[in-house]
């Protein structure tokens, strides 16, 4: 490594308007020293203002030095002059990632692939970033159905809140191995809604006021807090239909405040 | 059919409020045997009873709990109720309002033994 920076610095004092800087700013970037790192770089920015890797290459400098916000300033300088540069969408990526602006950093990621798709280190970012996306999702989803169900034994895991089209409102539903199926069970059981009040319609029975299902595991009751929600309740098998059916009215009445308070 | 099934079909029939009892294929919604009171459409019964269930079995599996064993449909003027009594096959009930649910469960429950 030494050997290299001695190297590269003969090189670039050979011929200092050449590009060299940006080689040996790197070396000594990568071999931690950051002040002549800088140093080199910004004496090179004098003679190349308008080159885009060399406002990149400063930028990773300043973050590994901590100055995130001259950092953020070096890449926009990049971008306006390369809006399409692969390194500054991935630092500004990282850097939105790290204040928790989810959807910015999927944004920069996802043009950087479409500019490199060959880029392992985008692709890995990109999923890293989804996955991060997905975990904050669900875990802004489970706190607003614990606003609904507050309270209510099993609120994290079987007491869900959707929409007549399927769509989750609140509350949460997992199986046995704690994955979370609010998303597809809600699918479902919208469906299996508009199929019953099909059934009761054409069999003269009248509106529909729950749906009791005893399956080989467990039992899901399902009611209509309010013309446009379906409720579902979600228990093992040893609890008895009956107390499931007394939740299942308290947690109506929770859904029917909550839906009475969103409007 | 053997007349046990017969028989027991027709003591669910017995229990008070239930207005017919019809055993039904879940695949297809057609009725294999019935015992009904006038004015209860079996076919229509049957073939709602059948798509219902089939909506809600993707549900239950999708939840964890398995494919659905009894289902109780409560609406403001009667109900409906099956049992799956065999692979692919089901018992239905059609019901006045306030039937005793638990009773009905247990008929059929004993007239799901007669088909299996």
């Amino acid at each position: 490594m030494a050997d290299d920076i001695r190297s590269l610095t003969a090189n670039l004092a050979h011929d200092p308007d050449s590009l060299a800087f940006l080689q040996l700013g790197e070396a000594l970037r990568s071999a931690g020293r950051l002040d002549a790192a800088v140093r080199v770089v910004q004496t090179g920015l004098e003679r190349h203002r308008g080159n885009a890797d060399a406002h990149d290459l400063h930028a990773r400098i300043l973050v590994d030095a901590g100055n995130i916000a001259a950092a953020a300033d070096a890449w926009g300088r990049a971008l306006a002059l390369a809006p399409r540069h692969v390194g500054a969408l991935k630092g500004l990526a990282f850097l939105a990632f790290q204040e928790g602006d989810i959807d910015t950093a999927l944004d920069r990621l996802e043009t950087a692939l479409s500019e490199d798709p060959s880029d392992p280190s985008v692709v890995q970012a990109l999923q890293a970033v989804r996955e991060e996306g997905a975990r904050l999702e669900a875990e802004i989803r489970l706190r607003a159905g614990a606003d609904i169900f507050a309270g209510f034994e099993g609120a994290d895991h079987g007491l869900l809140l959707l929409n007549e089209r399927g769509l989750v409102l609140g509350g949460a539903l997992r199986d046995p191995a704690d994955d979370d199926v609010a998303e597809e069970v809600a699918g479902y059981v919208a469906g299996a809604a508009r199929e019953a009040t099909r059934a009761a319609r054409l069999l003269e029975l009248g509106d529909w006021r729950s749906l009791v299902v005893e399956a080989a595991d467990g039992h899901l009751h399902v009611s209509l807090p309010t013309p446009d929600t379906v409720l579902l309740v979600k228990r093992e098998r040893a609890v008895p239909p009956g107390r499931v059916g007394l939740l299942a009215r308290r947690a109506a009445t929770a859904a029917r405040v909550w839906v009475e308070a969103q409007r | 059919m053997t007349e046990r099934l017969h028989e027991a079909l027709d003591r669910v029939t017995r229990v008070r409020g239930v207005r017919g009892v019809l055993l039904v294929g879940l695949d297809d919604g057609l009725v294999v045997a019935d015992a009904v009171m006038e004015g209860v459409r079996a076919n229509a019964v049957a073939a709602l009873a059948a798509s219902l269930v089939q909506r809600l079995a993707r549900a239950t599996a999708t939840s964890g709990i398995g494919q659905p064993g009894f289902l109780h449909l409560e609406a403001e003027r009667g109900a409906l109720l099956t049992l799956a009594v065999r692979e692919r096959l089901m018992l239905v009930t059609v019901a006045e309002p306030g039937v005793n649910v638990g009773l009905v469960r247990l008929e059929l429950l004993r007239a799901g033994a007669e088909v299996r």
